[in-house]
């Protein structure tokens, strides 16, 4: 417990970073907000009203001191173009961003950690081969032309899919958010229709996203796999006779894990933030596109709020992988 | 007395990219039952692969080409890999050098027991921790209850070849295979482990093949010593019977090479030349010919290993001590 206090407490000088990095960045980006909002057709006085309404006339390290003071009473500013906050906008997209992608993570743990461990065990045959043309293909095919093909494939040709329009389907309502995760939130309120209804919007994102992900996993297993698979700890394990399941999953499988914990981590934090592309297809009501939106408009306070967001995220995440890695391996547990 | 393993023509070929790799060539020996026979012979002469072939366990570009290795009634060579497997651990048992990387480093060492133990029947999961600590009591591991839950990092190089040989004795084997099992450890931890286990083979009568480049260790601890060089066993004898009257010039220049109690740095001789590229076809018969001062011109043909007299069998045209 102290650790984990320990390590939360060295992440705090990490996000302040963030914090000025974010500002900065933010102000010098090109594009005028109060332009911008002002619309085209609007006077140069207008424009200077909307300016100094906004703040946005003040010199910048009152601008940032308004911010930072906000932001410790958990103010992450208004978005400009949606006009709701940006902590509540947050609140509701990360959940559909997050179960998204871990969807895609699980379904690729499933699919790509047996075939690592398989093409390691038996190397150099067809399962091998399947392995490597499967990664080979998951990193090269963007993820945009995976999910049209997918949306042209099982909903217009074959139409086993609804149509991609986010989360739920217009006859559907969303479930009361317990964890903003609609499959659980639909299940604790016991409403199995609805849960169908979700599982099936995101079947099609979850798989695009999947397929991107496999690769890494798919790599890193076997890689490991076959390290750990040439060890002389294996070698005893094999003399004394141990069956061969208990030496493959037992013992190196077990042993293997440690690097492919780490990265899960990687592919999980990046798919976070990198599934915008996916959103945009499957019309996801994520934080991805949020943040791209807010962007393009010159809008600062969702940038800001999505980096932290994401700042904190990895920071939990790591915290995570670290004491999953503490688990697996008695050396990490020891040394610290 | 009966063999506990006969081992009968064993060759062994690697294929690599560089060509076949003849590493072990007609290699016949015998261990009797409760008897310690050391393999002894400089690195890369074949005495771990020997090892490795007769449990199954070579790397996959490493072939058994011809030979028998016949473990009471059962020809291991031809066993299926599923009838290996339950041989291996429990009939014959193998304890490998740098213990505390033959270990899995995330495992407790108990728990490491116990799973040879529950596949080879002698522990349940009910009473496999018990049986656990029995074992490491048995190889004198200091409170045994506390260690079981020890991980192998947390253990001296000494005490993680003790939990070895208890993995290896789990299964109370009639042969066990030590592969330099003291290399890497300090001299005193050396001498206890040995005496270790000697006393587990004088327990239980089981047989040891001791492999070592230490001919010092050899002749302290085996009944019987099989000299191997370049993928030969050159020559076979009683320990006193070796270190008195060698035959084979190789095992003279070995004895030669060995530091004694008694002897000085300077009567140290070293053995000269390399071991032959044991790649292709053109191997010469007597893989020892180019580095012998005995050769002669017949010793390019065909060399069987033969008994000189009764229990000491070489592999020589021109042997020590006869006249040529």
């Amino acid at each position: 417990m102290r650790q984990v206090l320990l390590r939360l407490a060295a992440a705090l000088p990490t996000l302040c970073g963030v914090v000025v990095v974010t500002f900065l960045l933010t102000r010098v980006l090109p594009g005028d907000t109060a332009t911008y909002f002002a619309g085209p057709t609007a006077s140069a006085e207008a424009i200077e009203q909307i300016r100094r309404e906004l703040g946005l006339d003040l010199p910048l390290p009152e601008q940032f001191w308004r911010y930072v003071v906000a932001l410790t009473k958990g103010d992450l500013g208004m978005s400009l173009t949606t006009g709701q906050p940006v902590r509540a906008e947050i609140a509701t997209r990360l959940p559909a961003s997050a179960e998204l992608t871990l969807c895609a993570l699980v379904l690729a743990i499933a699919i790509a950690m047996p075939l690592g461990v398989l093409a390691a065990v038996r190397q150099g045959s067809l399962i091998d081969h399947a392995c490597r043309v499967l990664t080979t293909a998951g990193v090269s095919l963007p993820v945009f032309f995976t999910g049209l093909l997918l949306v042209y494939v099982f909903y217009f040709v074959l139409g086993w899919m609804p149509a991609p329009l986010g989360r739920l389907d217009a006859f559907a309502t969303a479930p009361p958010q317990v964890s903003g995760f609609y499959l659980i939130d639909t299940l604790l309120a016991g409403d199995t229709g609805t849960f169908r209804a979700a599982a099936a919007q995101i079947v099609l994102p979850a798989t695009t996203l999947a397929l991107f992900a496999l690769a890494p996993i798919a790599r890193i297993t076997r890689a490991s796999m076959l390290a750990v698979l040439g060890s002389e700890f294996i070698r005893t394990a094999r003399a004394s006779g141990l069956s061969g399941p208990t030496v493959v999953i037992t013992y190196a499988l077990r042993n293997a894990l440690l690097p492919v914990v780490t990265v899960l981590g990687m592919v999980f934090s990046f798919l976070l933030g990198a599934n915008v592309l996916v959103e945009k297809v499957f019309a996801w009501p994520g934080i991805g596109s949020y943040a791209v939106e807010a962007l393009i408009a010159s809008d600062f306070a969702p940038v800001q709020g999505f980096v932290l967001t994401m700042a904190v995220l990895y920071v939990l995440l790591n915290l995570g992988i670290d004491l999953l890695n503490r688990a697996i391996d008695p050396r990490a547990r020891h040394g610290a | 007395m009966s063999d506990a393993l006969s081992v009968q023509d064993l060759s062994v070929a690697f294929h690599t990219r560089a060509g076949v790799v003849h590493a072990l060539d007609r290699v016949s020996f015998t261990v009797g039952a409760g008897e310690t026979l050391a393999l002894v012979g400089e690195s890369g002469s074949g005495k771990s692969v020997t090892a490795y072939a007769i449990m199954g366990l070579l790397e996959a570009a490493g072939q058994v080409t011809s030979g028998r290795a016949l473990l009471g009634e059962t020809d291991l060579l031809a066993a299926s890999p599923a009838s290996l497997a339950r041989i291996r651990g429990k009939r014959v048992a193998m304890i490998f050098q740098n213990p505390r990387t033959a270990l899995n480093p995330i495992r407790p060492v108990g728990t490491q027991i116990a799973d040879v133990m529950r596949r080879h029947g002698g522990a349940t999961w009910f009473n496999a921790r018990a049986r656990a600590i029995e074992a490491l009591r048995a190889v004198g591991i200091p409170d045994p209850a506390r260690r079981t839950r020890a991980y192998p990092f947390e253990l001296s190089g000494g005490m993680c070849q003790r939990v070895m040989i208890a993995i290896a004795m789990a299964a109370r084997p009639d042969l066990l295979i030590a592969d330099e099992p003291t290399t890497g450890l300090d001299v005193t931890t050396q001498a206890v482990v040995m005496d270790l286990i000697a006393e587990m083979a004088a327990q239980t009568g089981m047989a040891t093949i001791l492999i070592t480049h230490d001919l010092a260790l050899a002749a302290e601890r085996a009944r019987r010593i099989a000299v191997m060089h370049a993928g030969h066993v050159v020559e076979v004898a009683e320990t006193a019977t070796l270190l008195a009257r060698p035959m084979h010039p190789y095992s003279a220049r070995l004895i030669a090479a060995t530091p004694t109690a008694a002897g000085t740095l300077e009567e140290l001789q070293s053995v000269p030349g390399a071991l032959p590229d044991l790649r292709g076809a053109a191997i010469p018969a007597c893989r020892y010919a180019a580095r012998c001062d005995r050769r002669q011109a017949d010793c390019g043909e065909t060399l069987h290993p033969h008994e000189a007299e009764p229990g000491h069998s070489i592999a020589c045209h021109h042997p020590l001590g006869v006249a040529a």
